[in-house]
C-alpha cells in the first residue's frame, strides 16, 4: 500500500480539463471567490 | 413517529450498519484495519471526509443557526478550501511517503518520541471530549423532542457505532459513510423542497428571500475588522484556515480517511472534492434555516422551541409571567405577519417609497417580537436556572415533527442518527488507532505480532466508544451545540497545528524546543480563553503562532540541533 511519490503522479491529475494540480487548485480558489461574490450579491439584492 | 417512520429509521440505520459489518468481515491485518483495503477511490474518500466532519450536530444545529442569525455562520468555513489545498500540497505527500499509520507518527519521525506522545495526547484529549459531544448532542435534542429516554438513546446509538467500527475498522467506516451521507443528502434536500412548498402561495422562494433579506438574515459576508464579532470574512478566512488546517491536516479522524486512498491522486481529489463542496453545503443547510425563519413568519412559532423546558417552566411560580409573555409574543407575531404581507404586496406593485415604509414597519414589528422572545428566555432562565435558554437546536426538529408527513419524519430522524453514527465511527476509529499505534505499540509492547495489535486496536476502539458513551451520559451543555464542538476544537487545534507547521517548514527546530513550546502555548491559550473575549476562531491562530514563535525562540536559546531530522520510511 505504501508508495513513493513519483514526479508524474505529482503533476498529472488524469482529469479531462484540469490536467495539472496547480490548475485544480486554481479552480478551487476561483470557486471560493465565486461563492463569496454570490453571497455578497445575494445579501445586496435582497437587503 | 408512527410505524412507517420507525420502519424507515430502523431499516436504514441497522441495514447500513449490518452491511458495514458484513462487507468488511474477516479482517486479519492491523494495516487493513487502520487504512482499509488501500483501494478507496477519491469519491468515497471525499464523501467519507465530508461525513466525518458533518455530524448530527451539523444537521440539527446549523438550521437553528440560520434561523437565529442568518447566513453569517457560513464564514466559519471560508478557510477550508485554502487549508485543503495546503494539506494536499504539503502534508499529504509527506504522510504517504513516510507511510505513517497516524499523523502523530510523523511527529515522532521528524522530532522525537516525547513530541509524538504530546501530539497524540492532545488529540486524544480533545477528540475524546469531542466524541462525547458528538453522541450527546443529537441524543439530548431527539430524546427531548421525541420523548425517548436520553440514556437509552445515547447507549443505543453508541453501541451501533462501536459494533461496526470494532468489527470492520477503517474499511467499515468508509463503506458505511458512503451510504449514510447519501441518506443525509436525500433527507435534507427533500426537507428543503417540502419547506419551500409550505410557504404561502403568493410568497414563493423569491418572496421568502425578500423577507429574509429585509429582516437581515441573508448577510453571509461581513468584511468588518471587529475581532469581537464571532463571524466575519477575516476571522473565517484566517481563523477558519487555521482551524481547518489543523482539523483536516492533523486530526487523525480525518487523516485516516484520506490515507485510505488507493494513491496520492485519489487522496488529493477526495480533499479537493471537499474544498469545492464544503461552503455550498454549509450554505445550503443555513439557507434551510433561513427558510424556516421565513416559514415561521407566516405560521405562528412557539415562543421557545424546546417545548419540554418551556412546559416545565410554566409549572413553576413564574408560569403566569411566562404565559403572559407567550400571549404577547403571539400577538406580536400576528402583527409582524400582517406587516410582512402588506410589504410584499406593495413590493409587487413597484411602489418603492410605500414598500420601504411597509418594510420598516415589518422590521419594527419583528424587532418587538424578538425583544419579547428574549425577555421570555431570560424569564425561563430565572425560573429554571439549570435549563438552557438557547433553543436554536430545537428549531429544525420542531418543524419536522410538526409539519412534515409521516415517512419523511422517519427519514429526517434517520438523517440525524446516520450523521451521528458516521462521525462517531470515524472518531472511534481514530482514537483506537492512535491509542494502539502511538501509545500501546510505541510504549507498552513493541515486538508483538500483527494479530496482537489488531486485537488491541479493536479493544481500544471499543474502550473509547464506552468512554464516549459515559461522557455523554453525564454531559451538560449550555452553548449552541455546533459552536460547542468548534470551541473545544479551537482551544487545542492551534497548538497541534503549530507543532506540525514547525515539523514541515522549520527544519532547524528540534523536538525539545517544540515540545516545551507546545506545553506553554497550550497553557496560554487556556488562560486566554477564560480571560479575553474574542471570537473562538482566533484561538487557532493564537495557539499556532505562539507554538511556532516559542519553538523558534527556545531553539535559538538551546543552540543548533545536533543531528539531522529523521526521515525514516517504513518498509512497504
Amino acid at each position: 500500500m505504501a508508495e513513493r511519490v513519483t514526479d508524474s503522479e505529482n503533476k498529472a491529475t488524469r482529469l479531462p480539463v484540469f490536467r495539472t494540480w496547480p490548475a485544480v487548485y486554481a479552480f478551487v480558489v476561483a470557486t471560493f471567490v465565486l461563492w463569496v461574490t454570490l453571497l455578497a450579491i445575494l445579501a445586496r439584492t435582497f437587503s | 413517529m408512527n410505524g412507517v417512520d420507525w420502519a424507515v429509521l430502523l431499516i436504514t440505520i441497522l441495514g447500513i450498519a449490518g452491511y458495514g459489518i458484513w462487507g468488511t468481515r474477516g479482517q486479519r491485518s492491523l494495516r487493513t484495519f487502520l487504512h482499509g483495503s488501500g483501494e478507496t477511490s477519491w469519491m468515497v474518500i471525499g464523501l467519507s471526509v465530508m461525513a466525518t466532519q458533518a455530524s448530527a450536530i451539523t444537521f440539527l444545529s446549523t438550521p437553528g443557526q440560520g434561523y437565529e442569525s442568518g447566513l453569517g455562520f457560513v464564514q466559519n468555513y471560508f478557510g477550508a478550501p485554502f487549508a485543503l489545498i495546503i494539506i494536499s500540497v504539503v502534508f499529504l505527500p509527506i504522510y504517504r511517503r513516510l507511510n505513517v499509520d497516524t499523523a502523530y507518527e510523523f511527529l515522532g519521525s521528524r522530532f522525537d518520541s516525547k513530541t509524538r506522545l504530546l501530539g497524540a495526547a492532545l488529540f486524544l484529549l480533545q477528540r475524546g471530549l469531542g466524541a462525547g459531544i458528538t453522541i450527546y448532542a443529537p441524543a439530548i435534542v431527539l430524546s427531548t423532542v421525541m420523548g425517548w429516554r436520553l440514556d437509552l438513546t445515547i447507549i443505543g446509538s453508541g453501541l451501533v457505532a462501536i459494533a461496526y467500527t470494532v468489527s470492520g475498522g477503517s474499511a467499515a467506516v468508509n463503506l458505511t459513510q458512503k451510504y449514510q451521507i447519501c441518506v443525509i443528502f436525500i433527507g435534507m434536500i427533500t426537507a428543503f423542497f417540502v419547506l419551500v412548498s409550505k410557504l404561502p402561495g403568493d410568497v414563493g422562494f423569491s418572496g421568502a428571500l425578500t423577507v429574509a433579506g429585509g429582516l437581515n438574515k441573508l448577510e453571509g459576508v461581513d468584511f468588518s475588522f471587529d475581532v469581537g464579532k464571532r463571524y466575519t470574512f477575516w476571522s473565517g478566512v484566517l481563523g477558519g484556515l487555521f482551524l481547518a488546517l489543523s482539523y483536516f491536516g492533523t486530526d487523525q479522524s480525518q487523516v485516516q480517511r484520506y490515507l485510505s486512498g488507493a494513491s496520492l491522486r485519489e487522496s488529493r481529489l477526495g480533499l479537493m472534492f471537499n474544498a469545492v463542496c464544503k461552503i455550498p453545503m454549509q450554505f445550503f443547510i443555513l439557507l434551510l434555516g433561513v427558510m424556516l425563519f421565513v416559514f415561521y413568519q407566516f405560521e405562528p412559532p412557539p415562543i421557545f422551541f424546546n417545548q419540554t423546558s418551556w412546559n416545565n417552566a410554566i409549572a413553576t411560580e413564574s408560569g403566569g409571567q411566562l404565559q403572559s409573555l407567550a400571549r404577547q409574543y403571539e400577538s406580536e407575531c400576528a402583527s409582524t405577519k400582517t406587516a410582512i404581507i402588506r410589504w410584499l404586496a406593495l413590493g409587487h406593485r413597484n411602489n418603492s417609497v410605500v414598500a420601504d415604509a411597509a418594510r420598516a414597519e415589518a422590521q419594527a414589528a419583528y424587532k418587538q417580537s424578538q425583544a419579547t422572545r428574549a425577555e421570555a428566555k431570560r424569564a425561563l432562565s430565572t425560573a429554571m436556572p439549570r435549563a438552557f435558554s438557547n433553543d436554536a437546536d430545537y428549531v429544525f426538529v420542531t418543524f419536522i415533527l410538526g409539519h412534515l408527513p409521516h415517512g419523511l419524519v422517519g427519514l429526517l430522524i434517520t438523517v440525524f442518527l446516520a450523521a451521528t453514527l458516521s462521525s462517531k465511527a470515524a472518531e472511534l476509529n481514530a482514537l483506537g488507532s492512535t491509542t494502539t499505534v502511538d501509545l500501546y505499540r510505541h510504549i507498552v509492547t513493541r515486538q508483538a505480532t500483527d494479530a496482537h495489535y489488531l486485537k488491541a486496536s479493536r479493544f481500544f476502539t471499543a474502550m473509547w466508544g464506552l468512554i464516549a458513551i459515559c461522557f455523554a451520559l453525564f454531559a451538560n451543555m449550555a452553548e449552541n451545540l455546533i459552536q460547542a464542538v468548534n470551541i473545544v476544537g479551537s482551544i487545542f487545534y492551534g497548538v497541534v497545528l503549530g507543532m506540525f507547521l514547525v515539523a514541515f517548514f522549520l527544519r532547524w527546530i528540534g523536538g525539545t524546543a517544540v515540545f516545551y513550546a507546545a506545553i506553554v502555548s497550550q497553557a496560554m491559550v487556556l488562560v486566554f480563553y477564560f480571560t479575553i473575549p474574542i471570537s473562538y476562531l482566533w484561538y487557532n491562530v493564537i495557539g499556532c503562532a505562539l507554538c511556532v514563535v516559542l519553538s523558534a525562540c527556545l531553539q535559538l536559546g538551546l543552540g543548533p540541533i545536533d543531528r539531522e531530522p529523521t526521515r525514516g520510511v517504513k518498509p512497504t
